[in-house]
């Protein structure tokens, strides 16, 4: 982790039509750095993912409000590429979403966007993403399989491949274990822990505990308002808000 | 009256099974029937000569060719038009009143009996734009006829495509063009095709609209601008006009042959395309 800042974020409000989703959030992420951002279900943590890569745009009533910086630059400025912010800021689902096509396609998918047509290429960019997955030795016999085939933890790491395919800055994973057993959620934790190193990560963790294990640093979110932010032991072991308290020792939530 | 549930499931069964059975039969009465009446008049003559005698004699050769051309100029009009248009309403438009109109529209116009789209391209196509009793205009009545049910079975494909592909494919950086290109199409093509072998199914099986705008000459078309006759307008003025009987069963059993083996190659064709996805 250094301390340059990556992503800073300043006074951001999200409204789908007229409901606000998220309040006033300020919060720096810092360059190598896995920053998890946890709190109970709808508090905005999506919606915020979503919106360092744009995707809310997809939805037409979305409106956004206060600055995203990446690297000093606003990701909304008029001369940002949009398909050259989403390669730099990849994004893995909360449930997996491996396309209906082949496993070597599915992580060629984003290099070839980019107009990669060199096969030796794609297969050296295929085989380095699988490998950086923790998946390259349980598929590499079966690459022209259909992706469907794959289990359930195996598709979410195809997704993470996908991701690193691209050669991307910033990963963001929205609850990437939700739905996966504990030894899949364990080689994945693995993966990001390995990760790090040459990505910034933001993860939405399944729980606090996740959490805990494997992030540098943790916000707490409540209510599309962030409450806390800090490192992972100072907020779990020394919370400063009562409602961060709260939810840690399980409250509610 | 509470009928014991075990009862009425088998009542239930029962009454499913004959509805099926009852169907079927009467479908299959019908084409066992016609294939019998006509598969012995099919041989070889029958499929490479011209009719004689307003097809008293002679074989069916130019209708078999000027069913596959009408057909073929109404595919190639209907479909990159219909599934562009069906694209259109899926991923560039919202749901909205322009949308509901649109697809109000193409419902409605799917449902028009086909002797009016014959007028029309008899008025528009034969007389206004002067193209005559043609192949073309022909082709062209049939693809305004079925292009309501092209768009309406694309559309329908395009939107069953889960929306969490094209999330992704935008989030791997893809443009909207590459995403519908690389992500969506090749979810819908098989819906797509469906729409499009019924769309053939209609053209092959349609006789009035044909009749008012291709006319219904009995030699060889030899361009598109040659005046032509179906197979199934050829079978209809067999019928009714009493020619001949024998060459009219033959023509249906063909007719049959014909739309089977397109639903088979069609078929073929898109598990082919679709094999390597699932």
């Amino acid at each position: 982790m250094s301390e340059h800042v990556k992503i800073k974020i300043e006074d951001l409000n999200i409204f789908f039509e007229k409901k606000q989703v998220v309040h006033g959030l300020t919060l720096d992420v810092r360059a190598n750095e896995i920053l998890s951002i946890f709190g109970p279900a709808g508090s905005g943590i999506t919606t915020l993912l979503r919106s360092l890569n744009r995707l809310n745009e997809l939805i037409p009533t979305s409106r956004i409000e206060g600055s995203i910086l990446l690297d000093d630059k606003s990701i909304y400025d008029s001369d940002v590429s949009l398909t050259e912010l989403r390669r730099k800021v990849g994004m893995v689902f909360d449930v997996p979403t491996p396309l209906p096509m082949s496993i070597f396609d599915n992580i060629a998918y984003g290099p070839r966007l980019k107009g990669e047509k060199n096969r030796k290429v794609l297969g050296e960019i295929v085989e380095k993403a699988l490998q950086e997955a923790a998946l390259w030795d349980e598929v590499k016999n079966r690459l022209k399989a259909s992706a469907l085939s794959l289990s359930g933890g195996q598709q979410q790491r195809l997704c993470i491949a996908r991701v690193l395919a691209l050669d991307p800055d910033v990963i963001l994973l929205d609850r990437p274990c939700s739905g996966l057993d504990p030894i899949s959620t364990s080689k994945i934790e693995d993966s990001l822990t390995q990760l790090k190193d040459r990505f910034t990560i933001i993860l939405a963790p399944h729980n606090t505990q996740q959490a805990g294990r494997v992030s540098n640093r943790v916000a707490f979110m409540l209510m599309g308002e962030l409450i806390e932010e800090g490192f992972s032991d100072d907020v779990f072991y020394n919370p400063k808000d009562h409602r961060t308290n709260d939810y840690i020792t399980g409250r509610f939530g | 009256m509470r009928i014991n549930p075990k009862v009425s499931e088998k009542i239930a069964k029962v009454l499913i099974w004959a509805a099926a059975l009852f169907v079927l039969t009467v479908l299959f009465a019908i084409i066992i029937y016609i294939l019998y009446k006509g598969l012995p008049m099919i041989n070889w003559s029958f499929l490479t000569e011209i009719p004689r005698n307003m097809g008293r004699d002679g074989g069916i050769a130019s209708a078999i060719v000027g069913t596959l051309l009408v057909t073929t100029v109404a595919l190639v009009l209907a479909v990159p038009f219909g599934i562009g248009t069906a694209f259109y309403l899926a991923e560039y438009t919202r749901e909205g009143i322009v949308r509901r109109i649109i697809r109000f529209s193409a419902e409605s116009l799917a449902g028009i009996p086909s002797i009016v789209y014959g007028l029309f391209g008899f008025i528009f196509f034969v007389m206004y734009l002067n193209l005559g009793w043609s192949v073309l205009s022909g082709g062209l009545t049939l693809a305004v006829m079925i292009l309501p049910t092209v768009i309406r079975t694309s559309e329908e494909a395009i939107r069953a495509v889960p929306d969490s592909y094209r999330e992704v494919s935008f989030s791997l950086g893809g443009t909207k063009w590459q995403t519908i290109i690389k992500a969506v199409f090749p979810s819908a093509i098989q819906g797509i095709s469906n729409g499009i072998i019924l769309g053939i199914g209609r053209c092959v099986a349609e006789t009035a609209a044909v009749m008012l705008t291709a006319g219904g000459a009995l030699r060889m078309a030899s361009s598109l601008f040659s005046p032509t006759r179906t197979m199934a307008v050829h079978f209809y003025i067999l019928a009714r006009e009493g020619i001949s009987m024998n060459n009219a069963y033959g023509t249906a059993a063909l007719l049959i042959i014909l739309i089977f083996i397109i639903n088979v190659v069609a078929n073929a064709l898109v598990n082919r395309f679709t094999a390597k996805n699932k």
